[in-house]
């Protein structure tokens, strides 16, 4: 069973969603990015995303586009990642990684993949890499026993959930809205709607992810997704908190909601 | 048993490079688009349309000039210019803008987004709305919005609503990001007009195709012209758009050799330049595997170009596997080289190029005086130069800096007229 099977395993014995966080590697710098994701994990987190700084991420929104700013801006430099992926290992959760896809092509896509495996990273989350351009990558997951996860949204057709879903192990990554990462006053409602789609096609986990920020929103997501990925709210906290003790306080409480999941009223 | 067949080729793909490098959000929006275009161009009404705005509204075709005098400093090359400079808007931007602009149409959105340097695509992209009734927002990097502040009124006069971009450079590269944030936002109702041959597919093929009537013509006039065919084209490239166009009706004539030159800044070795192909490597940036400009770990690198058209970090797949293949050759053209090509056709022929065609006439020098007498050389000068007389002369120092700061203190306690009734 791999490391991710093992989390969602678990999770349905508890009767609950797992809980994914993501923070950048290297912010607010790198000593702080390890105490951070470190305490990520010792409020509740299952999963860490350990997001990779890049100098174009077309896919975020402002907050986490100026925390990979400041990240390249303190001399970020890709080993990190692994060191990131290791402390979260150690703590206790398992972590993943988030990649635009160019670092990782750099890097070397196997050299990437044997490295984050040797650190104890379980998967890679690609958000501009489709399962169509991603014969390297599917090759070295193989090789190295990576899971290889893919996005899905609310525009895929269900040609497209199939044939994406059946690429993804680990978990099905559902993009609940059409549009960049953010803190959002909402969850989508479309994101109900395309977790039910996506259940059509794959017996994976699904997990819903973009503009989830509070306990309750994670309860809500909770009652029909297996996980809940939050993202910006955590960098937000730990920007304006660098201690990282407003972090701790919400990642708890999210922790706390997909541990109560609510159907939405 | 059957022979093996060859795997069948990638849609999208021009070799290695090329492809499709985005979020899934995207991959309807892709799709949609590529049918779209392909019905469109097998329509005769759409092509008849298209044809009816290249004759009435751009002006097409665009002359094809020989320029003897200028070509007395190219070793006795002849030197023909295609003119797209001549089009409306002032550039060859707008053969692709209309094409998209229909085709925007066509899908039934009623929002066109568009990224641009300096300001050419905006201006082109920002009139094609105007004329077609399409909701308009450009974004255009905070550093270019200061650098090209003419074109960003060009643009609200006619309509558009320009979007200053804070993040990364400030550059034509931060402008892409946020507008493919705006698409895959708003990608329901609005349609992201990409301005050159990058991005992901179809972007690369439908662009080049929208402009290929420049190397189509370019070939009947200058065969009217000399009885044959060019021994050389040059195009400048940044995204290369321009260069595509015109190189693509030459690329089966194996005799005309294809010549794209890029930005070589204040020279390769100073680190300052644009030139992909001098010290880039393979890589994905914006939707499209290609040459990029990259430090070891894959993030961008900053870019320079006096020319802002060229101040760009990657450029067009097509053109990636053009240099692979031996098919075309890139060249680096220095700041000073482009200016020197600048300042010599206006003074010898009384037209005056955008600094980035500008990088294609200095190619053309370099290749005329290696080819030697008789050698026909054809030039893309796909746009002029009115948007430049800023740069161009506190380059050559025409102008005294502290007179410009006056004029600019004259100009700014002296409004135009009363605020009152002003309409815009």
């Amino acid at each position: 069973m791999s490391a991710l099977q093992d989390v969602f395993a678990r999770c349905r014995e508890e009767r609950r969603a797992a809980l994914v966080g993501y923070l950048p590697a290297g912010y607010p710098d790198r000593e702080g990015s390890l105490r951070a994701m470190r305490a990520l994990v010792e409020a509740g987190t299952d999963i860490v995303e350990v997001g990779v700084p890049y100098s174009d991420p077309l896919m975020d929104g402002p907050v986490i586009q100026d925390a990979a700013e400041q990240a390249l801006q303190q001399g970020f430099r890709l080993p990190h990642v692994m060191e990131c992926a290791q402390a979260v290992a150690e703590a206790g959760a398992v972590p993943v990684v988030m990649s635009y896809w160019n670092p990782v092509l750099r890097y070397g896509v196997d050299r990437f993949a044997g490295d984050l495996r040797a650190a104890g990273g379980a998967g890679i989350i690609t958000p501009d890499l489709i399962p169509d351009e991603a014969g390297t990558w599917l090759a070295a997951a193989g090789r190295h026993r990576l899971d290889p996860i893919f996005l899905v949204a609310p525009s895929s057709t269900d040609a497209r959930l199939a044939s994406t879903a059946f690429a993804c192990q680990g978990f099905v990554y559902a993009a609940s809205t059409m549009g960049v990462t953010g803190v959002r006053g909402t969850v989508g409602s479309g994101a109900r709607e395309l977790v039910r789609r996506t259940r059509e096609v794959t017996d994976l986990p699904i997990c819903v992810g973009l503009g989830v920020s509070t306990g309750a929103q994670a309860g809500e997501v909770a009652a029909f997704a297996d996980g809940v990925i939050v993202g910006s709210v955590l960098v937000r906290a730990l920007a304006e908190d660098p201690s990282g003790e407003g972090l701790r306080r919400t990642a708890q409480d999210l922790a706390d909601g997909v541990r109560r999941p609510e159907p939405a009223r | 048993m059957t022979d093996p067949q060859p795997a069948p080729a990638r849609p999208g793909r021009f070799g290695d490079y090329g492809g499709r490098y985005v979020p899934e959000a995207l991959v309807a929006a892709l799709e949609e688009l590529d049918a779209a275009r392909l019905a469109a161009m097998a329509d005769p009404a759409f092509r008849a349309e298209l044809d009816r705005l290249q004759r009435d509204y751009t002006g097409r075709p665009s002359p094809l000039t020989e320029v003897p005098r200028f070509a007395e400093h190219a070793g006795g090359a002849r030197i023909f210019l295609k003119r797209e400079d001549l089009n409306h808007t002032g550039s060859h931007k707008i053969n692709n803008v209309l094409g998209q602009a229909l085709l925007t149409r066509r899908m039934g959105k009623r929002r066109v987004i568009a990224e641009t340097g300096a300001g050419q695509h905006g201006v082109a992209t920002a009139t094609a709305a105007a004329l077609m009734g399409l909701e308009c927002t450009v974004y255009m990097g905070k550093k270019d919005t200061i650098r090209q502040a003419l074109n960003v009124a060009r643009m609200r006069l006619l309509g558009a609503e320009v979007v200053p971009v804070p993040t990364g450079s400030g550059t034509l590269k931060d402008a892409i990001n946020e507008a493919m944030r705006d698409w895959v936002t708003n990608v329901d109702h609005t349609h992201y007009l990409l301005g050159t041959v990058t991005g992901p597919h179809p972007f690369p093929t439908m662009v080049r195709d929208f402009h290929a009537v420049i190397g189509d013509e370019a070939a009947e006039q200058l065969r009217e012209a000399t009885g044959g065919l060019p021994d050389v084209v040059c195009a400048c490239v940044g995204g290369g758009s321009n260069a595509m166009g015109i190189f693509h009706r030459f690329i089966p004539e194996d005799a005309v050799r294809l010549v794209g030159l890029e930005a070589g800044g204040e020279g390769v070795d100073s680190g300052r330049h644009a030139a992909r192909f001098s010290t880039g490597s393979p890589g994905v940036l914006h939707g499209a595997a290609t040459f990029v400009l990259q430090d070891e770990d894959g993030q961008t690198l900053p870019t320079h170009s006096v020319s802002a058209g060229l101040d760009y970090p990657s450029v067009g797949p097509e053109h990636a596997h053009l240099r692979e293949s031996g098919r075309a050759e890139y060249r680096p053209v220095t700041d000073a080289e482009a200016m020197e090509a600048f300042r010599m056709l206006c003074q010898t022929e009384g037209i005056m190029p955008a600094l980035e065609s500008a990088h294609a006439l200095a190619g053309a020098l370099q290749l005329g005086r290696e080819l030697g007498p008789g050698t026909v050389v054809l030039v893309n000068l796909s746009g002029r130069g009115d948007k430049d007389v800023d740069t161009a002369a506190r380059w050559f120092g025409l102008l005294d800096p502290e007179d410009l700061v006056q004029a600019e203190q004259v100009r700014a306690d002296e409004p135009v007229q009363d605020a009152e009734g002003s309409g815009w």
